[in-house]
């Protein structure tokens, strides 16, 4: 084995979650998530809905926090991190959530430049510039720059909160559902400049979905998440003859299989 | 059995719901003391709480200070005077009726309008958005609020006790036919610094209680359209009856021998 080989196996993970438990209640949401994500990799988990998918990356972020298991950022443990430190964390995180969650009281160029304008890291002019520029990598002219929210279809609010997560140039990316809500195509555009962007950046990005056309485009390595564990992972171009029969049900979107969804009876 | 289930499942969640409204009172109270402050947002707090409650304000004591003086003018009967008229008018204003009505009206504007904003802003995950974007959602939304509140608030009583005896000095003279210089002069010496300085106090408690209750309403709102709404209603109701009991508690300590 070469050293550079050596080098790369004993590389300590950009994020690593290690045998996360998180529980609402009577409902055990996560029961032992482990998942180890290189740095520049991009993941993609895919799951059902209420698998628990929103939960980690809350955990992640630090929205939640778990109930056992530990979370690294670069080898540090982060898990219980508050106040100032996480502030500092989160520094380097960009997040796309479902609904693009823009602040609809700020203007398209505020939204982006957010982060600059509120840790006065940027006067009014750069922060605009920043926008401009950023709003131009995912492909908004800059007359978007000054309007409103809820002016915004719902391909261009994706967008626009795309640019906002990048704004910062975030070693860390994350993508809550990137295509949910839109058409097939905007989908396909969005999944597209997701990955220009994070390659630009060389970011490491962790996205969750149940749409396999974007996990596909997205991903570098795909898992699977199923009642609160991952069941396998794989590079994304093998997901197709991985042989687990949940996967394979997943991917093929069949009702008849391992996978039992809860219906109602009657 | 089951009775007791019920009662004692009700104590409990009340008790949590005690808990949760201290430990977010104190978390919030912590951060107005701690900079960062985000001096813009307060500024826009200002304006929204202090500047557009004015014409609610103004309205409500304006026809509070004009039905006072006709009740008081037909309630002392012969008895009625410039004096006596002026006197009741100016120590229910600035004692009662200016602060009492001036909060209730503004926890139906404006902590109706804090509960339906955060609450939105919480359903749609952009109090999460602030977070990851480094920014604490307290120091952000809940901190400009409470201090726009609690500062504003004393300072429309101020402008409602003017516009109030200003009503009655309307309704005296032109109505009643009352000597206006001897009412003005009478309302002069009616003015007593215990009476104007417990009504500011109480606008100051008041708007802290009505941002309080906007704020924890809608940081705590889920699900949905229907949880907004919920959390709108609820920060009314919580603040209206807040305000009529703090105001019995802060009487009694200003006039209780």
């Amino acid at each position: 084995m070469s050293a550079a080989q050596s080098d790369i196996m004993t590389e300590t993970p950009k994020i690593s979650l290690q045998n996360l438990h998180k529980r609402f209640g009577p409902v055990e949401v996560l029961k032992g998530l482990s998942l180890d994500i290189a740095k520049g990799e991009s993941v993609v988990v895919i799951g059902g809905s209420g698998t628990g998918k929103s939960v980690m990356l809350k955990c992640l972020l630090g929205l939640m926090e778990p109930d056992e298991g530990k979370i690294f950022v670069d080898g540090e443990e982060t898990t219980h991190l508050r106040g100032a430190a996480r502030t500092d964390l989160l520094a380097h995180f960009g997040m796309l959530f479902q609904g693009g969650a823009l602040f609809d009281s700020l203007s398209v160029w505020q939204n982006v430049a957010f982060q600059g304008l509120q840790r006065h890291t940027l006067t009014r002019a750069q922060a605009r510039d920043l926008a401009v520029r950023k709003l131009a990598d995912v492909g908004l002219k800059p007359e978007v720059a000054d309007m409103m929210p809820v002016e915004l279809s719902g391909g261009m609010e994706k967008r626009v909160a795309l640019a906002r997560a990048i704004a910062t140039d975030p070693d860390i990316i994350l993508f809550d559902e990137p295509t949910t809500g839109l058409d097939p195509i905007m989908g396909d555009v969005i999944d597209r400049l997701i990955v220009k962007c994070t390659k630009e950046l060389g970011a490491t990005t962790l996205s969750i979905t149940h749409d396999m056309a974007s996990a596909r485009t997205i991903a570098d390595r795909i898992a699977m998440l199923y009642d609160g564990k991952l069941i396998w992972q794989g590079e994304a171009s093998s997901i197709d003859d991985c042989g687990n029969p949940f996967v394979d049900q997943f991917v093929n979107g069949r009702a008849e299989g391992p996978i039992q969804m809860p219906v109602q009876a009657g | 059995m089951r009775f007791l289930r019920a009662i004692g499942r009700a104590a409990l969640r009340f008790l949590a719901a005690a808990g949760r409204l201290a430990i977010f009172t104190f978390v919030s109270l912590s951060y107005c003391v701690r900079p960062p402050i985000y001096v813009s947002q307060i500024l826009r707090q200002f304006v929204e709480i202090g500047y557009y409650s004015l014409p609610v304000v103004g309205l409500t004591t304006l026809f509070t200070g004009m039905v006072l003086t006709v009740q008081t003018a037909d309630g002392f009967g012969d008895f009625s005077d410039e004096n006596a008229v002026a006197t009741i008018v100016v120590l229910s204003v600035t004692r009662e009726l200016a602060p009492v009505l001036a909060g209730l009206m503004v926890a139906g504007r404006i902590g109706a309008s804090m509960a339906a904003e955060i609450g939105t802003m919480r359903v749609t995950e952009q109090i999460d958005a602030l977070t990851t974007l480094a920014t604490n959602p307290y120091r952000y939304l809940i901190v400009p609020r409470l201090i726009a509140g609690t500062a504003m608030l004393p300072l429309l009583v101020v402008v409602g006790n003017i516009i109030g005896i200003f009503g009655g000095f309307l309704i005296a003279v032109y109505e009643l036919g009352y000597n206006g210089h001897q009412f003005i002069a009478r309302s002069w010496d009616a003015l007593e610094t215990i009476g104007v300085v417990s009504g500011l106090v109480k606008a100051a408690v008041f708007g802290f209680l009505i941002a309080l209750m906007g704020c924890y309403h809608g940081y705590h709102s889920k699900g949905g359209a229907q949880g907004v709404g919920m959390a709108t209603t609820n920060s009314v109701v919580s603040a209206s009856i807040l305000i009529l009991s703090f105001n019995y508690i802060i009487t009694g300590l200003f006039f209780a021998a």
